[in-house]
Parts: C-alpha cells; sequence; structure tokens
C-alpha cells in the first residue's frame, strides 16, 4: 500500500526564521514537465527591508568573527549539504527537468565549492593585503575587511549552484547577505535555507527572498543600509537602471553574467565585497 | 620687538617662469582650446596669474583621440622596463624643478610654501619613483600572469592639492601601460600646466599624457567620452555619485574618490602633547582642504576641557597669512566660493547652538581668508558634525566608552579616514578594526605614503590609490577580454588569476547594454579631493 | 637671583603627590602622566625647526642667544688661565663690535669658581641686570657616582666659594632602578646645601642627561621629579656622554615647564646643553621656547643654553649682519 506524502511549505528565511511574505502572497513553482510543485513565498518591498534589518544586525558578529571560525562554518555547510543530497539532486530533478547525472553533478559542484570558498576565508586576507613600506617611522599595513551588507541577485538558471556560487564567496569575508532566489527554481534556495538554518551560520547572515527579482531588487539597489549589490542573475532585469539607483550610496557593483557557469569560482568574487582598510601606527624605541 | 613675529621670510618666486597664457597640452603640444578661456588668480591676493584654455567638447574629442592613438601606437607596445625609466626621468625633473613646482602651487592655490615645499612637491617624485619600478613588474600586481592596461584613463582632480593629485592619478596609469587625460581644477590649473613641460623635458611621446583644463562641463564631457575606459576621479561625492550614475552601463571602470567627515578619537591616555598636535595637523593642514580631514573631534569627556583649553593656546600660535611666507601655518582658502561654503557652515554651526572660537589672528585686506575655528558643544546631529565643511572648521563632541567611540565615528555616510590617540595598543587595534573607514592614523593624522593604499569605504568612494592596490586599479586580468566578469566598482580588490576563470565565461559575450550618454550629467565645478 | 624657598618647594611637592615623596608614591604619580608618543615629538620639533629667521628677528636672535649662552669650559685639563680667558670672552665677547652683549654665565668646574669670581670683579652678578653669573658642576660631574655626602660637600664648597648657580646631576643609576625616592631626596638635600648663610640661594639646574635616560617618558618623567624636588632649571644634558640636547628632548623639557606653569604658577627654567654648536640651530631653540612656553622664557633666569663654540658662530652671523658679507674664523676670538 502506498503512503500519502506531506508536501513541504516554502517560506522565506529571514534573521534565522522563516516567515511566510508579510504580503500574504505565494506564486505556483512548476516542474519542469509543467506540475504543480510548490506554493513559494512572493516577497515584498517590506521582506527585502526586513531581511536588510536581519543582515545588518548579523554583519557586525559575523565580520568579528575569527577566519578560522568562519571558514569551519562554510566547511561545515558542505558537510551538511552532502548529507542532504539526495534531496538536493530529487529537487533539482524535479524543478529543472535535469537527468539525475546533472542534477547530482550539480549539487557535487555546489558542495566543492563552499569547501573551494571555506578555505579561503583565513587566506585571502594574507594573499591581498600588504605590510606597506612607508618612508617613515610607521608600522603600515592594508586589510580587506567586508563591505558589510551585500544584496545579491541569483543567477536564474539553476536551482542550487549559481545561488551557492554567489552567495559563498561573499560570506568568506565576512559579509551578511540577502539574496533573491531564481524566480524559476526557488525551493533548493528554501532548502538550502534549512541547511543553514541547522548549520553554524549565525541568524541573519544569509537571508533568502524568494518571488519576483524584477520587483524586489530596485529596493535593494536603492537600500541605503545595503553596501553593495551583486547583480550576477540580473541580466533579465533593467539592471542599468538598478546600477544607477546603486549609485545614490556609491553601492559596489557586480555586473551581471550568463551562461551555465556564472559566477565562477575566483578569488575576485571574495574581493568584490572587501574593502582595504590601512592602518598606520607610529614606531619608536624612545 | 616681538620675536615670535619673526619677520617676513616670503620664497622668492624669481624661480617661477610662467607664461602669460597657457594652452591645453593635446598630443605633445600646447593648443589653443576652442571654450572662453579663464583666468587664474592668486587666492591671496586675487591678483590674475595667467589666462588658461578652456577645453569645449571638440578639445576634449582631441585629447581623447591623441590618447587612444598614444596608446595604440605607441604606449601599450613599449616594454614595462622602457615605461618605467619614462616615469624614473619624470620623477627626477619634479625633484630638479622641485621649488619651482612649490612656489606655483602655493602661489596658485593659497597653500602655505612649507606645506607645498615639504609635504606635496616631494611626495610627487615620490610617487613616481615608486610606480615607475612597478612597470616591468605588472606580473606581481596581483592580477596574474601578463594583465592588461585599461587603455584611456580619463582623470579629473580637485583643487586641494593639485600636482599631488596629478601624481596620484598619473603615475599608476602608465606605470600600468594606460594613456591618460588629465583635467585639473579650474581654479589650480598651474602646476599641471608646468608638468606638461616637464613631460617635454623628459621627451614623453606624444599623446600619453593630454592635459586639458577647463570648469565642469569638461570634466563632464572627458568621464562621458566614449572613448575613454577608466575614470578616475577625486572631488566631492556629490560629482562622484553623478559619474557613478553616467558611467553605469558602460564598460568604464571607475575609481572614486569623494568626501569625508573623519573622526579623530582621542583617548583619556593619549599622549597628549602630540594628540594636539595631530589634531591640528588634522583639521588645519592644507586649511582642512583636506579630504581626510580629522573634522570630527571625538574626545573622551573626561580630558574634554583640558584638550580644547591646549588646542586653543596652540591655534594661538598659528601664523596665516601670504603662503609664500615660510613661516605661514595657515594660508588662504582655495576660492571666494569655498570660502562662502565654509562661512555657511559655520553660521549653521552657531545657529544650533554649538560655540564657536577662532583663534585671534589678523585677516589680510584681499584674498581669501579664514580663521582656525572650533567648535564646542557640538552633537551628533549637528550639520557641523555631519556635513563635510572642507575648510579649518573643528567640531568637538565628547564620548564616554571605547564602543561609544566607534558607534559615533561610524556613524556617518563617509567612510574615508579617521584617527586614534592612546597609549594603549590593544585598544588602538581593536578600535582599528571597528572604524568602517579605509585609512586609520594611530598616534598620527595625515600621513601619505607612495606604497600606502589610500581610498574610502561607503560613500567615500572606491577603489584604492597608492600602493599595489593603486596600479591593480589600472589594470585587468590578462584572460578576461570583456573583463564582465568582474566587479568594475571594487576593482580595487579584482583579483582573478586565468586558472580560477571558466573559459566558457570568459568567452561568452556578455549581455551588455551599453548607455554611452546618459541624463544625468556630472558637472566636477567645485570638485574636491 | 634666588631660587624658589626650600620649604614651599617642598610642601608643593607634598601637595602635589599627596604624600610622602617615597619610590612608590612618586612612581604613581609619574607614571601617571600621559605618555610621549616619541614620532610624533620629533616631527612638531622638526616642524618647529624649518621656522625662517630673517632680518630684525634675526639681530634680535642673535644677540639673545649671546646672552643666554653659559659660557662653559669642564675639561680635566683647566687651568686657571684657561678660567680667565673664558670670563675674558664672556664679558667682551667680540672686540671688534662694542655692542655685543655679554653671555649669561660661566660655567665651570667647582673648583675653578674662585678665579671665576676674581676674574670677572665688578662684573660678577646677576645676568638679567646685564652682569654675569658664575655658575658651577657639582654633586660628582658628570656621573653622580659619589655619596650624597660628597656630593652636598662639593655643591656647598661651590656656593660658599661665590657660585651663583649650581649644575646638578641626578643619579641616573637610581632613577633608572625606579628608585625615584631617593632621587628626590638629593635633589632636594642638594638644593638645601644650594643655600648661603644669608638665607639666600644659589639657582639649582638639575642635570637629567637625557643621553642616559633614553627614552622620552623617562625625560617627562624625570623633569617632573626634578621641578617636584625643588630644582629652579632643568638642564638635559652634561656634554660628557654621545647625545646631549636635541630639539625634541628641549620641546619636551618645556611642555613640562609649561604644564608645571599652568598647575602651580611657578616658572621653571630650561638648558639644553651639549652638542649645540651653530646659530642657526640655537635659533630654532629660541623658535620652540616662544611657540611652547612663550617669548618672556627667553630671559636668563628661564632659559639658557650650555655651550662653548656656539658663541663664536653667533658672532660670526653677527659680523655677517652687520657688514652683509660673510665673515671667518679669524676675525673671532679663540677663548
Amino acid at each position: 500500500m502506498s503512503r500519502l506524502a506531506v508536501p513541504k511549505t516554502y517560506k522565506l528565511y529571514i534573521g534565522g526564521a522563516f516567515p511566510r511574505s508579510e504580503s500574504g502572497r505565494t506564486y505556483e513553482v512548476l516542474s519542469a514537465s509543467g506540475g504543480f510543485l510548490a506554493n513559494a513565498a512572493k516577497a515584498s518591498r517590506k521582506d527585502a527591508r526586513d531581511a536588510v534589518v536581519a543582515a545588518r544586525a548579523a554583519v557586525g558578529g559575523w565580520a568579528g568573527a575569527t577566519a578560522y571560525n568562519r571558514g569551519q562554518v562554510l566547511y561545515r555547510i558542505a558537510e551538511l549539504l552532502e548529507g542532504r543530497r539526495a534531496q538536493f539532486v530529487a529537487e533539482i530533478e524535479d524543478a529543472e527537468g535535469a537527468t539525475r547525472a546533472a542534477a547530482s553533478a550539480q549539487v557535487d559542484e555546489a558542495i566543492d565549492r563552499w569547501v573551494w570558498y571555506a578555505g579561503w576565508a583565513d587566506k585571502f586576507a594574507q594573499v591581498t593585503g600588504n605590510a606597506n613600506p612607508v618612508a617613515g617611522p610607521y608600522f603600515n599595513i592594508s586589510v580587506p575587511e567586508p563591505t558589510g551588507v551585500v544584496a545579491i541577485v541569483a543567477p536564474q538558471d539553476t536551482s542550487l549552484l549559481g545561488l551557492v556560487s554567489a552567495v559563498a564567496p561573499a560570506l568568506v569575508a565576512g559579509n551578511a547577505v540577502v539574496v533573491v532566489a531564481s524566480e524559476r527554481f526557488p525551493l533548493s534556495a528554501i532548502s538550502l535555507a534549512e541547511v543553514l538554518a541547522t548549520s553554524d551560520v549565525p541568524k541573519g547572515v544569509v537571508n533568502v527572498l524568494t518571488g519576483s527579482p524584477a520587483e524586489i531588487t530596485p529596493w535593494l539597489a536603492s537600500h541605503a543600509d545595503v553596501n553593495a549589490i551583486d547583480l550576477v542573475g540580473a541580466s533579465a532585469l533593467d539592471w542599468v537602471d538598478l546600477e544607477i539607483s546603486a549609485a545614490d550610496t556609491l553601492k559596489r557593483v557586480l555586473r551581471p553574467e550568463q551562461g551555465p557557469d556564472a559566477a565562477a569560482p575566483a578569488l575576485g568574487r571574495i574581493t568584490a565585497f572587501t574593502e582595504t582598510k590601512t592602518v598606520w601606527h607610529t614606531k619608536s624605541m624612545r | 620687538m616681538s620675536f615670535l613675529e619673526y619677520a617676513p621670510a616670503p620664497e622668492s618666486t624669481a624661480v617661477l617662469n610662467l607664461r602669460d597664457q597657457y594652452g591645453l597640452f593635446i598630443d605633445g603640444e600646447f593648443v589653443d582650446g576652442r571654450g572662453t578661456p579663464f583666468q587664474t588668480i592668486s587666492p591671496a591676493t586675487e591678483a590674475r596669474i595667467a589666462t588658461v584654455s578652456n577645453a569645449n567638447e571638440a578639445d576634449v574629442a582631441d585629447a581623447v583621440a591623441a590618447a587612444r592613438r598614444a596608446y595604440e601606437r605607441t604606449w601599450s607596445r613599449m616594454s614595462g622596463r622602457d615605461r618605467g625609466k619614462y616615469l624614473f626621468r619624470i620623477a627626477r625633473l619634479v625633484q630638479e624643478r622641485a621649488r619651482e613646482l612649490a612656489v606655483a602651487e602655493s602661489l596658485d592655490n593659497g597653500k602655505p610654501i612649507k606645506e607645498s615645499r615639504d609635504v606635496d612637491v616631494p611626495l610627487v617624485a615620490a610617487w613616481f619613483f615608486y610606480y615607475a619600478g612597478w612597470a616591468d613588474k605588472l606580473d606581481h600586481a596581483g592580477l596574474g600572469a601578463n594583465p592588461r592596461a585599461l587603455g584611456v584613463a580619463a582623470q579629473v582632480i580637485p583643487w586641494n592639492f593639485p600636482l599631488l593629485m596629478l601624481a596620484w592619478k598619473i603615475a599608476p596609469a602608465l606605470a600600468a601601460g594606460n594613456t591618460v587625460v588629465l583635467k585639473p581644477a579650474e581654479t589650480t590649473p598651474l602646476t599641471a600646466l608646468i608638468f606638461a613641460e616637464i613631460l617635454q623635458q623628459a621627451d614623453l611621446p606624444a599623446g600619453v599624457v593630454n592635459i586639458i583644463t577647463g570648469a565642469g562641463d569638461t570634466g563632464a564631457a572627458l568621464v562621458s567620452h566614449e572613448g575613454v575606459d577608466k575614470v578616475a576621479f577625486t572631488g566631492s561625492t556629490g560629482v562622484g555619485r553623478a559619474i557613478a550614475k553616467q558611467i553605469a552601463g558602460t564598460d568604464k571602470k571607475a575609481t572614486l574618490e569623494l568626501g569625508g567627515k573623519a573622526a579623530n578619537i582621542v583617548f583619556d591616555d593619549a599622549p597628549i602633547d602630540q594628540a594636539i598636535e595631530g589634531i591640528v595637523n588634522g583639521i588645519f593642514f592644507n586649511q582642512g582642504h583636506v579630504c581626510c580631514a580629522g573634522s570630527r573631534l571625538l574626545v573622551q569627556e573626561n580630558i574634554h576641557d583640558e584638550v580644547v583649553d591646549r588646542l586653543k593656546s596652540r591655534l594661538s600660535t598659528l601664523r596665516l597669512g601670504d603662503p609664500l611666507d615660510k613661516n605661514t601655518d595657515i594660508g588662504a582658502i582655495n576660492s571666494r566660493e569655498q570660502l562662502e561654503r565654509i562661512r555657511e557652515l559655520s553660521d549653521v554651526g552657531v545657529a544650533e547652538g554649538a560655540e564657536r572660537w577662532s583663534a585671534p589672528c589678523e585677516i589680510p585686506e584681499n584674498g581669501f581668508w579664514y580663521a582656525p575655528t572650533i567648535f564646542t558643544g557640538v552633537q551628533t546631529s549637528s550639520r557641523i558634525a555631519r556635513e563635510e565643511i572642507f575648510g579649518p572648521v573643528l567640531s568637538v563632541l565628547t564620548f564616554r566608552t571605547p564602543a561609544e567611540a566607534i558607534a559615533k565615528a561610524n556613524n556617518t555616510p563617509y567612510g574615508l579616514s579617521a584617527g586614534i590617540w592612546s597609549d594603549k595598543g590593544s585598544r588602538i587595534l581593536a578600535v582599528a578594526d571597528q572604524l568602517r573607514a579605509g585609512v586609520i592614523w594611530a598616534n598620527t593624522f595625515n600621513r601619505f605614503d607612495p606604497a600606502s593604499p589610500f581610498g574610502g569605504y561607503k560613500e567615500s568612494g572606491y577603489g584604492r590609490e597608492g600602493g599595489r592596490h593603486g596600479l591593480a586599479a589600472y589594470l585587468a586580468p590578462a584572460s578576461i577580454g570583456g573583463q564582465g566578469a568582474l566587479p568594475r566598482a571594487a576593482s580595487h580588490g579584482a583579483v582573478a588569476s586565468p586558472s580560477e576563470t571558466s573559459t566558457d565565461a570568459a568567452a561568452e559575450p556578455k549581455a551588455r547594454r551599453t548607455r554611452a550618454t546618459r541624463t544625468t550629467k556630472a558637472s566636477t565645478k567645485g570638485s574636491k579631493r | 637671583m634666588t631660587g624658589t624657598s626650600l620649604i614651599t618647594a617642598r610642601e608643593r611637592a607634598l601637595a602635589v603627590l599627596g604624600g610622602e615623596p617615597d619610590d612608590a608614591t612618586l612612581r604613581r604619580y609619574l607614571h601617571g602622566i600621559a605618555g610621549v608618543d616619541a614620532v610624533g615629538l620629533e616631527q612638531r620639533a622638526a616642524g618647529l625647526g624649518t621656522r625662517s629667521i630673517k632680518t630684525t628677528s634675526k639681530q634680535w636672535a642673535l644677540d639673545r642667544i649671546i646672552q643666554l649662552i653659559d659660557l662653559t669650559t669642564l675639561e680635566g685639563a683647566d687651568t686657571p688661565g684657561k678660567v680667565r680667558s673664558l670670563v675674558a670672552k664672556a664679558l667682551v665677547p667680540d672686540p671688534a663690535d662694542g655692542t655685543t652683549p655679554r653671555v649669561a654665565a660661566v660655567c665651570v668646574y667647582g673648583d675653578m669658581v674662585p678665579y671665576a669670581v676674581d676674574a670677572l670683579g665688578a662684573a660678577h652678578g646677576d645676568p638679567d641686570d646685564g652682569l654675569v653669573s658664575v655658575a658651577a658642576v657639582a654633586t660628582a660631574f658628570p656621573s653622580g657616582r659619589a655619596s650624597l655626602e660628597i656630593k652636598l660637600a662639593d655643591t656647598a664648597e661651590a656656593v660658599a666659594a661665590g657660585a651663583d648657580e649650581i649644575d646638578m646631576v641626578i643619579d641616573r643609576g637610581a632613577f633608572l632602578a625606579g628608585r625615584y625616592g631617593l632621587v628626590f631626596d638629593q635633589i632636594a638635600a642638594v638644593k638645601e646645601a644650594c643655600r648661603r648663610a644669608d638665607g639666600t640661594s644659589a639657582s639649582l639646574k638639575v642635570i637629567l642627561e637625557t643621553g642616559e635616560l633614553v627614552t622620552y617618558d623617562n625625560v617627562r618623567r624625570a623633569s617632573w621629579l626634578s621641578i617636584l624636588a625643588g630644582g629652579d632649571f632643568i638642564k638635559t644634558s652634561t656634554g660628557k656622554v654621545p647625545s646631549a640636547a636635541t630639539l625634541p628632548v628641549t620641546l619636551l623639557m618645556l611642555e613640562v615647564v609649561r604644564d608645571w606653569h599652568l598647575a602651580t604658577g611657578q616658572r621653571i627654567g630650561v638648558k639644553p646643553a651639549g652638542g649645540i654648536r651653530t646659530s642657526k640651530d640655537a635659533i630654532k631653540y629660541l623658535v620652540t621656547v616662544a611657540e611652547t612656553v612663550g617669548e618672556e622664557w627667553l630671559v636668563p633666569h628661564l632659559f639658557r643654553f650650555g655651550a662653548s663654540s656656539l658663541l663664536n658662530d653667533v658672532l660670526l652671523q653677527r659680523q655677517k649682519l652687520a657688514t652683509s658679507h660673510y665673515s671667518g674664523p679669524d676675525y673671532v676670538t679663540i677663548d
């Protein structure tokens, strides 16, 4: 005899909690073959606002954690994902209509990217920082520090890999993230949020919004308390206007990328959301 | 007699060999501009110094075209070693003509000769020396092997450190293999034009550096010219914002060094006499016309009165007057316009209930002057504690604990610099960690060095100038033709090696809508750093 | 001139310290004073050194430098003849120019005081009145390594012989060992020994020997300690160790003197000694005094240069100003 399955309700992920959209809206997520998969929450501008507040509250603690600790926390995500590998593979097969092999490959690559970025946490500052030989009696050092709150429009063509590829590097340096998931494939994003919620990632460090990037992103681009915006998945949006809007508070902006390997692993994706801080201190024996 | 009056000790202007009229420096020659020429004056006397050409859009196009030709035919083909040698030559020529440049700078800008002579011009030479050595070592700039230049750099610089800002812009651009069109500020074009003569003496190939003079509309035309690959701007946050909008959606990379409202934090265990000097240097250096000026003094409440008293007696020894006098500490305000702004904001401070104290100095009859001024009883909500005054005006606020000091210091949309004064090393390092600013000076202030990256967080701009980071801002990794995957805005941090970038992603044309011209026109009028 | 009253100095020290001047109390006090950032101090001094002094100001400065000089000979080979020669130079620095002022004092070893007093004759007296004082180094100068008894006898003998000023050395070993109470007591005792039978007192200059204290924090603490113990002047150096007076050290000591004046109203003198050989250098010190404590300090009872070769360089510069051409060493006298 067959058992009646218990379907999952997919909600937003804000400040470590899973609220419904304050607007009460949802939208139907369909499988590749057009079947009903779930109702995803359709986030509003107020949800985006709440997510920014949660991210701002979290950034101090995350940025203040030791780099070693951040590396371990990011690696822990990979461990947990590995444990739920089958779930993500199945989700991607359903959502994207991908073959088992392709879905597996996507999950494997996503897990490996967490591992790759986890390893950078306590190294990128050594690679991109400097001790500066200034002409005077000063200790002078330049170090990269997190930019702060980073809004991300996740790549829209994949369920998991694009999202991870954009979120992971932003976390390495200690930024807190508000990410707008793929509109078509939002379910794995929320499943990832469930992984994050049970991992060691502090609440508010990653906030996941599902819904319409076209509706939500302008509010993030113009939000004065957002320090940077990664438009990697925004190629279908009016991203030039988003960039212009971001210029109002001189946000750091990453441009859209397309293709299956958007947001490919690169040190540059970490440093894009860092600020070089240079500290001078007098030096004397007397 | 009073010994303290000393006697006038004016630097001789005999070293100057100024022309009556200056053209635009395009393609290695001085040519007449097609806009209406303007006069540059001495802000200390309001006397005319010279008539300067005004570049219109056609002149801008000529300059960009010359830079493009030089880039394609000469500069991008030259070995790094030879580019470096040109930069070394320039550095030496600057040293040889150092006094002349210093006198011209003080004459045109109004800054004290002791600053132009001992700070600005030596740093100019140092900047060229530093980047000269980078020219044949670009593989080590942090972008992987064989990084490439960006092309033509449009550089718009402010009036507060005219020649130094020129060096900050031109030296790394040329070392990285770019060619340049630079526009100095309209009130301080003189040293850039003398620098053009130095380039002729150095025999720099024509078109590698073009210097065009004009006002804000010239700068806007330059920045928005479609032949430009890189924009480097130092000036106000307002203009920087307009530039960021103007170049949105284009392939232009940008470095923006914008405004600031730096906190200078004095703890009760500070080395007090040096802290007083640091406060004075922090806000009264260069008449406070410094983007990273320590304009907000955050002093621990338990030493507030002592610090203010000491500060007032110290300020009473400052000597305001003729910028060319070797004993002048405070020179002239650069322009009438800037003086009006300082006066206006100071009046706002009084209206807001803060207490104004100005050092007793005799103000000369002609020219633009403002006595060193301190506001006490300033609240964090006061406009004089939030807006950049860009003049010799210090706002004094208090704090009780390190956490409160940090919170107040960071409570600004700016994030360029900050100062910390304390004898306690662990606290200095912890506070430095927490301050959201690009340059932190601990037990010192307003120090600059070509090896040391400089630039801001938040609305103080993006990108770094100085050091390896400042070089990387003029380079792109070898493998990425369209560099679409790389952060434009965060170009200072763009570090990617070819192996890290998928060839698919690199080969695939990026979806991009370029908008050569936008409705938002940047005006660089009143630009400053 | 007379030094401050012994009793008030000690009482003031007690009041300032809030307790007996023992090691522990002095340590609490001296280590509670704000620290010195060496880089900032040296930069400030360098900045003061860039002042450009011309024409009338330079004329005034050169004459004032002469009036502030303690013309010094402190050699093992000193003889009465050498001292007489020094005094002659002190009285008439430039025989070719009668407008040249006299120096403030001659500075000699204690046993040479009678010859100095004798040579000065009627010109012996307060430099504020245009006369020339006799300063004697004492307290087992320059090392200070002798018993207190000997140091006091050394002092008393010089005073009895007619010394107007005593340049004592502190016990640097005791200072560096943290025995601040001992240093205090010795200074106070020497101050006592400066007293004459008629109740007046020779002025006491306390030599810190900054080259042996090494750090600026030490110099600042030793300055406070010396003033607390009753010194009328604080002096940088003996001239017998490699690092003598420097502009940053002098600036630092002037800052202490300024702060003491703010706190108590009392004016303490400062004497950089050793290593100041040119007018150009000496003018930097005048600028530093004027801009730190005010030009009212540029008088013989508040500022001195301990120097020997400085005088002739000043004279050469004076001749240059007077004649508008450069002079040469054969046109000034050796002493």
